[in-house]
Parts: C-alpha cells; sequence; structure tokens
C-alpha cells in the first residue's frame, strides 16, 4: 500500500509545501506518490517528480480541472483512494478547502494539522490554538491527514520519479471561477520565508506599517506578517494575519513590531526558530517566547535595526 | 428559503485553557463558554441577508449537551427564527456532525448553509466541507464576502496570497472567515424575544447517525514551552546577538 500526497499549485509552479508534505509521508516508511491535478500542469507534475522520496507522479490534467476547484479535485482524488491507504496534503487553503471533503467521501475521520507521525495511525496534532497537543489513534481502514508543513523538513530535489496520466472523467461542477485576485510580490511566501518581518496595530496606519517594515522586509529578504489587530484595523491585508486562524509560520527568525502577544497570534508563530519582539510596553506577553527583547518605540528602533544590518 | 447555520458551544476566545493533570484531555470545569466566533458571523451574515430583504427562515442547530441551548439562545437573540438542539453527551467529531447536518438539511431542504470555517477549540477546519461532500452540493471555505443571486451566490474567499471569486450553486455549503461581516451584539429586548422562539429537541439517533468516534485520543499534553530568551538594551547588542546565534550575516 501506498501513501497519495494531493500536491499545491499555483499559475505552473508547484507549492513549496508539497516538498514537506512528502517529508510527512517518508514517516510512513511507504512508496510515495504525488497526484497533481489542474489544467495544462505537465510543468507541475515534472517538479513534482523531483522531489526525493517520490515513486511516481499522477498527472490528472483536463480542462474541468482548470482552477482547482475542490469539487473537481476532490472527485480525482476519491477515484484514486482505493489503491491508497493514506491520503494527505499540507494544510494550506486549498489543501483544507479539499481534503475534508475527500475524507467524507471516503467515510473517514480526518485528522487536520498533523505536526508528527508517531505510528501509521497515531497522529499528534495541536488543539486549542496550540495551547495542547491532542495524539489521536485513527480505527479508520484509510487515513486522511493535513499536515502543518511547519513541523516537517522539505525533501530534497533531486528524485527522478515517473509520471503517470490518469484518465478523468469531467462531472459537472455546481461551482464555477468568477476571478483570482492574487498579490505579485518580489518577496517570498510567508509559509517559506527564512526570515519573517511582523507588525502589530502599534504600527499605527496601513502607510506606516508599509514605510516602517519594508527597508527592514527588503534589506534581509525577509516575508512580511502582521497581527489581527493590524489586520483588523486595516494595515495589512487579510492573507498576511499571522495566527490560529491565520498562518502557521516557523521561519529561523522571527521580528515582532509593536505586537502584544495574544494566544492567537503567539499560535502561529512560537515554531519559529529566533524570535525578536520590540515593543514598548515591557510587560508584552510577545515578551515571554522571545529570545531577544528590546524594549522602546518602534518607529525609531526598526530603523536604527535597518542601517545596522 | 431556509439558510442552516450550524453554532458550536466551546470555550471562551478570551480563556487560556489547561491541560489536566492527568493527560486526559483539556480541563473544562468551570470555565466561560461561549458561542464559537465563527459560528457568530455565519449567524450575522444569514441575519443580515434577511435584513436585506432576502426572504429568508433562519434555523440554527447545535449538536451537544443540554447547555447548547444558551448558544442557540444566543443565536436566537442575534435574529435567527428558529432552533434545533440535538442533544447528546457523546463528544461528536466533525464526520458525524457534518452526518447530523446532512440529516437536518434533508429534513429543512435549505438554500444556504453558512458554517464557521473552523472551531476554535479543535481547530478542526472540516464539518463544512464533510457536510458539502455529504449534500454532493457546491462550496466555497473561508468566505469574506457573500452576494446572493437567485439560484447562486457569488462568493470571495479569502486564499493563501489573496482572494478567489466563485459562483456556486444553490444548496451551497459556505464556511464563514473573520472578515466576512462583524457580528452584533444582542439587545436585551431581543434576549427576552428570543426564549420564546420554538426549540425543538433531537437526538443522533433521530437522523440515523452513529456518533462512535473513528479518533480514540490517546493523550493530551501541554505544548513545549519555550524557554524565556534574554532582554538586550539597543539595537547594537541586538545585531551582535543575532550574528551569534547565526541567523543573520
Amino acid at each position: 500500500m501506498t501513501v497519495l500526497i494531493l500536491a499545491d499549485h499555483t499559475a505552473g509552479v508547484l507549492a513549496d509545501d508539497v516538498a514537506k508534505a512528502v517529508g510527512a509521508a517518508t514517516k510512513f516508511q511507504k512508496d510515495v506518490h504525488v497526484v497533481v491535478a489542474g489544467h495544462a500542469v505537465e510543468s507541475v507534475a515534472t517538479q513534482a517528480a523531483k522531489l526525493e522520496g517520490v515513486s511516481k507522479v499522477l498527472l490528472a490534467d483536463d480542462p474541468s480541472l482548470e482552477h482547482a476547484l475542490a469539487e473537481s479535485v476532490a472527485s480525482v482524488v476519491v477515484g484514486l483512494a482505493p489503491q491508497y491507504e493514506v491520503i494527505l496534503a499540507a494544510a494550506s487553503t486549498a489543501g483544507k478547502s479539499v481534503l475534508p471533503r475527500i475524507a467524507a467521501k471516503l467515510d473517514v475521520m480526518q485528522i487536520s494539522e498533523v505536526i508528527e507521525v508517531i505510528s501509521a495511525d497515531t497522529f499528534a496534532r495541536p488543539i486549542y490554538a496550540g495551547n495542547a497537543i491532542q495524539v489521536v489513534q485513527s480505527s479508520d481502514a484509510k487515513k486522511v491527514l493535513t499536515i502543518r508543513s511547519t513541523a516537517f523538513d522539505a525533501v530534497g530535489a533531486s528524485g527522478n520519479a515517473t509520471i503517470e496520466a490518469v484518465a478523468v472523467s469531467a462531472t459537472k461542477n455546481p461551482t464555477t471561477f468568477v476571478s483570482n485576485a492574487l498579490a505579485t510580490s518580489e518577496r517570498p511566501g510567508l509559509a517559506s520565508a527564512r526570515i519573517v518581518v511582523a507588525g502589530g496595530r502599534a504600527l499605527g496606519s496601513a502607510e506606516k506599517f508599509s514605510s516602517t517594515l519594508s527597508p527592514l522586509a527588503d534589506k534581509l529578504g525577509a516575508a512580511i506578517g502582521a497581527s489581527r489587530a493590524a489586520v483588523d484595523s486595516g494595515y495589512a491585508p487579510n492573507d498576511w494575519q499571522i495566527g490560529q486562524t491565520g498562518k502557521i509560520v516557523a521561519p529561523e527568525l522571527y521580528f515582532a513590531f509593536g505586537i502584544s502577544g495574544a494566544i492567537q497570534h503567539l499560535a502561529g508563530m512560537t515554531g519559529s526558530k529566533v524570535i525578536v519582539a520590540i515593543n514598548k510596553d515591557e510587560e508584552a506577553p510577545i515578551f515571554q517566547v522571545a529570545d531577544f527583547g528590546l524594549v522602546g518605540d518602534i518607529f525609531e528602533l526598526i530603523p536604527e535595526l535597518t542601517n545596522a544590518l | 428559503m431556509k439558510i442552516v447555520v450550524p453554532v458550536k458551544r466551546v470555550v471562551d476566545y478570551n480563556v487560556k485553557i489547561r491541560v489536566k493533570a492527568d493527560n486526559s484531555a483539556v480541563d473544562l470545569d468551570n470555565i466561560k463558554m461561549s458561542m464559537n466566533p465563527f459560528d457568530e458571523i455565519s449567524v450575522e451574515e444569514a441575519v443580515r441577508l434577511k435584513e436585506s430583504g432576502l426572504e429568508a427562515e433562519i434555523i440554527v442547530v447545535s449538536i451537544g449537551t443540554a447547555k447548547c441551548e444558551e448558544t442557540l439562545r444566543t443565536a436566537l437573540a442575534m435574529g435567527a427564527d428558529r432552533a434545533i438542539l440535538v442533544q447528546t453527551e457523546e463528544n461528536v467529531e466533525p464526520l458525524a456532525v457534518a452526518k447530523i447536518l446532512k440529516g437536518v438539511c434533508d429534513a429543512e431542504q435549505p438554500g444556504l448553509i453558512f458554517v464557521g470555517k473552523q472551531a476554535i477549540d479543535d481547530d478542526s477546519n472540516q464539518t463544512g466541507q464533510m457536510l458539502a461532500a455529504l449534500l454532493d452540493a457546491s462550496q466555497a471555505t473561508f468566505a469574506s464576502k457573500v452576494l446572493v443571486e437567485d439560484d447562486s451566490a457569488v462568493i470571495t474567499r479569502e486564499v493563501d496570497g489573496g482572494t478567489q471569486t466563485v459562483r456556486v450553486t444553490l444548496p451551497a455549503v459556505i464556511t464563514t472567515d473573520l472578515r466576512l461581516n462583524e457580528p452584533r451584539y444582542a439587545s436585551l429586548p431581543n434576549i427576552m424575544k428570543a426564549k420564546k422562539k420554538p426549540l425543538d429537541k433531537k437526538t443522533p439517533g433521530d437522523y440515523g447517525v452513529d456518533t462512535a468516534p473513528r479518533l480514540k485520543v490517546l493523550k493530551v499534553q501541554e505544548p513545549p514551552v519555550r524557554k524565556a530568551g534574554v532582554r538586550v538594551s539597543s539595537v547594537a547588542e541586538l545585531v551582535e546577538k543575532l550574528k551569534a546565534v547565526s541567523v543573520i550575516g
């Protein structure tokens, strides 16, 4: 039996977290296959075939799969499911949309946001915004899981898997695509960035959020994130939100500027290797998780830090 | 049109939970409970649609102990029309919740089902998608904007890197995200009125659903604690420390 990974991709590029999903899949010590579903996505399949530990890439290429809507993708994976023991995907917005749909069709209770594969049927996952870790054993014959990609190491890209086309029987999807509004940025994505520069409500306005954080992020090649308070205040776009209900990040270096450190925010970043906090409130809870804390005015200290680097 | 909105009673958003000493579960004794925040957003969206002129009956559903009646009354006070309590003492997993909700939808035939994208207790983020699968219905997850047009709805979804807009055919399951709206507080007169609104009591068995868990919780433990770091007194000292741990060049 084999593990099947559903690959996430955008504009012909395989998502970074697929390599981490393969890292998680190898913990089962079984054969690992990847399915790429989309339209005109041969290049994505080629990228997936290079991931070490993958023995076969299934290419489901069909006009009905353009935009990879959950209903159509789920139906492809459900069709492949009889040959697989484990079906998994990274817990990206795409993975989170599709996997439960697959699980329900297979009458399997999904295990979400797995952070550790303890054995073939036992997994650890955070609950309550990461304030507790639950270890669960599944009695379902098949396992369907999403994995938290920050908890697993990416595999290398010197593999050479075979690519096999799978037939797609296009069914009419009750959902149709209208448009995408995706930000194009020169900066790395939040989930995969080595350094994240994050700001809170203390930044005061959208203009100051950008003018204070961008020079430092540019200098470090960092991604920019935000607390929920900053997003709610309109200083940063929604998909920059880091925390329980936003993005989960675990970069090598995380800067928290003017972020007090609510538990919901901490849930999204305490996996970071090194945490730096700058805040004018010396009692701010963020200092309890920061490796290096500096009390002071962010509007003086951030430019000073930018110049010092 | 009928609109079904499931609501879950969960530990209040502001409570910092603790794990029981025997590592069997999270300690829920004497803890403040509230409606799951995403479910409040779902109720609010349904009520706003009705207020904006959509002819609708809003049915809120909760699955759990008798105490879930409080959560349902809150939803009724926000503007829902009637409630269904599917009463059980067992912990019901998302798959079984979705099956019970399918039973409710089969009986009620709603055009729209608004489901919170995740419950802030177990953070599973599954129920809406599972319900859509069981109903073979359109799904739109992580909605930040909903526009209903006759037998379809245009939904803006929050996705990695921005937003995606899709058109769903009704009936559809829409899971609600943080930025869809800001839920209202119920007024005192509405809280009083809610006490008289109809509330039906059912059991999972009424919908023929077996709620036996598929996942056995072996243990619940505290997360690893980050050790306290150091305070630095200047930017120069910070840069020096960061270089010493080799995270910057």
